[in-house]
């Protein structure tokens, strides 16, 4: 099978307005991948999928990640003139300056050919951001292993796959609200709270003693104020 | 003259009139009436999550048109525990014995998974008396699997117990070889990064030995008691066809793709470990239906031995961890690796990015229990629910891996 720098250009010359980046992974496995950009995602894929050498028929592994905002501090130095020394003397400043990265969410797919046996060719897409462009096109009409790892990472980390079949909550519950395997997830301090039907009933009890009448013992005490005198004095009765 | 609709029967059953706060919230109604342009009047069965046929806490949504399946979906997530992410709250090791938990029936094979991605990913190398036994485990990990498995298929046709109980007495055998090995019975925790943790004794050795080598005639027995059985042929042979392309474009992995005939084995294709070193055949169906999902299991079985014959016999002496190999304060260098290893029930894949922390970055558990699940709804379609049981059963799923 071919490198992927020779898939990168081979994509390119067929895709000439495709922004494909090479991503290099420096650990011992060094199986490096393409960032493709999400406007030709579903072009990209099919011709992976159809093209006589490469014919990759089974999308093995979808995965979704995080990557949050990131403050970078950048140090520049600059030279200025000594104003201590004597004339012509400099000195070294240092300036730092912080600039936030923005986050994004990401999709990683591992393809491999089924018919050819050679693999894998490493796809990633990127959301523009973490908060209100968290749209990818769906690999699932080219795919359809994709169908519930992509319902998966839409369910926990919010990435939303445009003409996905069927785009709901895979492993949480539908009325759940966050995407629990973003970094900046806060859990809930007790997951086994839920408004039951018990908790319900408690509170339409509450609710009732405050606006009906006064109910069993209190009907033989016309009055609040009357109440504690007369305990009160049941309590002195009782004492001798 | 009318029947009276459901919800006045039963209160409960009405999620949109009665005036209960948190009706949304319920499980939702068993059985319903729906209908349906094309059909006209259907019933919606709702079962599970708590079902004995559903191996687990599964739940499948079937719309039925008199008998026949016309829709099915199924509903995942009730075993939830978010296992990734505790993953990624805890070192590389920490969460080996965890791994265990994925596919509760195969931790041998979710360990090596696990160890083969990380030494992938730190080029961590193993010695060879540890990939030989990595080998036998995983095999005899199979042997468990798949015995449980075509014991299970005849629960869910029917045959109230008895093959199943004779398919657990030789899964007894092998658990108990785990449990003097590792301690637990399911729980291994046996691999390690760059080898295995206990060394079997020549004792061991032998009794596991004795144990492959009488496998076959327990499979023979079972056999001649029931792959011919006659109703056992009437209810799988033809229920539930895949072809092969839609099975290759929907990611179906393990004895489930190889019963539609694609020849894809991941011991052959990918060589991992010294699989290459061993001579088995790979078995391949032709029709794609339940029945060939069950003999791709006793043939698989087969091949095993041969497999396990040969380890034994070549086991070789030596070391079982790889000396460099650092178990506390382990840091891989900033990077990800995708590995993936041939697991009784398809293609098991971890993918692991690490930034140079102790803990990884992200992880991620491909399951082949629910990717194969994605042409349960395919399978089921026009046979009925009897039917829709055996062929949950014949896809081989492990809830534990399935919710994650």
């Amino acid at each position: 099978m071919e490198t992927v720098e020779q898939l990168r250009d081979r994509l390119l010359a067929r895709f000439p307005a495709a922004k494909i980046e090479l991503v290099t992974n420096p650990s011992a496995a060094a199986e490096h991948s393409l960032l493709i950009d999400a406007a030709h995602g579903r072009d990209i894929a099919l011709f992976l999928r159809d093209d006589p050498t490469l014919r990759l028929d089974y999308c093995s592994n979808v995965t979704g990640i995080d990557w949050p905002d990131k403050e970078i501090t950048d140090i520049t130095k600059t030279t200025v003139a000594d104003p201590a020394g004597a004339s012509g003397a400099t000195k070294v400043v240092e300036q730092k300056t912080t600039r936030i990265q923005p986050g994004y969410l990401e999709a990683v797919y591992h393809l491999y050919s089924m018919a050819l046996k050679h693999g894998p060719v490493i796809l990633r897409l990127r959301t523009a951001n973490r908060s209100d462009a968290v749209t990818l096109p769906s690999f699932t009409p080219v795919w359809r292993s994709c169908d519930f790892q992509e319902r998966e990472i839409y369910d926990l980390y919010g990435i939303i796959f445009e003409c996905h079949p069927d785009l709901r909550r895979l492993l949480m519950w539908y009325e759940f609200k966050d995407h629990p395997m973003r970094k900046d997830y806060v859990e809930p301090d007790d997951y086994e709270w839920e408004p039951t039907a018990h908790g319900a009933i408690l509170e339409k009890a509450k609710a009732n003693r405050l606006t009906s009448a006064p109910i069993a013992g209190d009907a033989a005490t016309p009055g609040p104020g009357s109440a504690p005198p007369a305990t009160k004095s049941s309590n002195t009765e009782a004492k001798p | 003259m009318s029947t009276p609709p459901l919800s006045s029967l039963n209160p409960q059953l009405s999620t949109g009139s009665v005036p209960f706060p948190f009706a949304a919230a319920l499980p939702g109604p068993s059985v319903r009436a729906v209908h349906d342009q094309f059909h006209g009047d259907l019933l919606e069965v709702s079962m599970g999550p708590q079902h004995p046929s559903t191996h687990g806490v599964f739940r499948m949504v079937a719309t039925l048109d008199g008998e026949q399946i016309v829709k099915l979906k199924p509903v995942f997530g009730y075993l939830h525990r978010n296992h990734e992410k505790i993953a990624e709250n805890t070192t590389y090791l920490g969460s080996m014995p965890y791994t265990d938990r994925l596919d509760y029936l195969c931790s041998m094979s979710t360990n090596w998974a696990y160890a083969l991605t990380v030494e992938k990913l730190a080029g961590i190398t193993v010695p060879d008396r540890a990939q030989y036994l990595r080998i036998i485990m995983a095999e005899l990990t199979r042997l468990v699997n798949h015995a449980c498995l075509v014991g299970f298929l005849f629960n869910d046709l029917g045959t109230s117990f008895t093959p199943l109980l004779y398919a657990f007495r030789e899964r007894e055998k092998i658990i108990d070889l785990f449990e003097a090995l590792s301690g637990s019975r399911m729980m291994c925790n046996y691999q390690r990064f760059g080898g295995c943790r206990v060394d079997p004794t020549p004792e061991w050795l032998e009794t596991a030995r004795v144990l492959v080598e009488n496998f076959p005639r327990f499979l023979d027995e079972y056999e001649r008691m029931l792959t011919g059985n006659e109703i056992m042929l009437a209810r799988t042979q033809g229920i539930g066809r895949v072809t092969p392309a839609q099975a290759v474009n929907a990611g179906l992995t393990g004895p489930v793709l190889r019963a539609c005939g694609v020849d894809y084995d991941l011991r052959k294709v990918d060589g991992y470990g010294y699989y290459p070193r061993f001579e088995f055949r790979v078995p391949l169906g032709d029709h794609g239906d339940t029945y060939d999902r069950y003999m791709m299991r006793i043939l698989e079985m087969r091949e095993s031995v041969k497999i396990l014959t040969q380890a034994f016999r070549d086991l070789p002496a030596g070391p079982i961890m790889d000396p460099k190999a650092k178990l506390r304060g382990f840091r891989p260098k900033a990077g990800e690796a995708y590995g993936r290893l041939e697991g009784p029930k398809g293609e098991l894949g971890f993918f692991l990015i690490s930034d140079g922390s102790p803990n990884p970055y992200r992880y991620r558990v491909r399951p082949p229990s629910l990717i194969n699940l994605t042409l349960l709804e395919d399978m089921c379609l026009g046979h009925t629910i009897a039917d829709s049981v055996v062929i949950l059963g014949s896809i081989d799923i492990v809830l534990g891996e399935v919710d994650r």
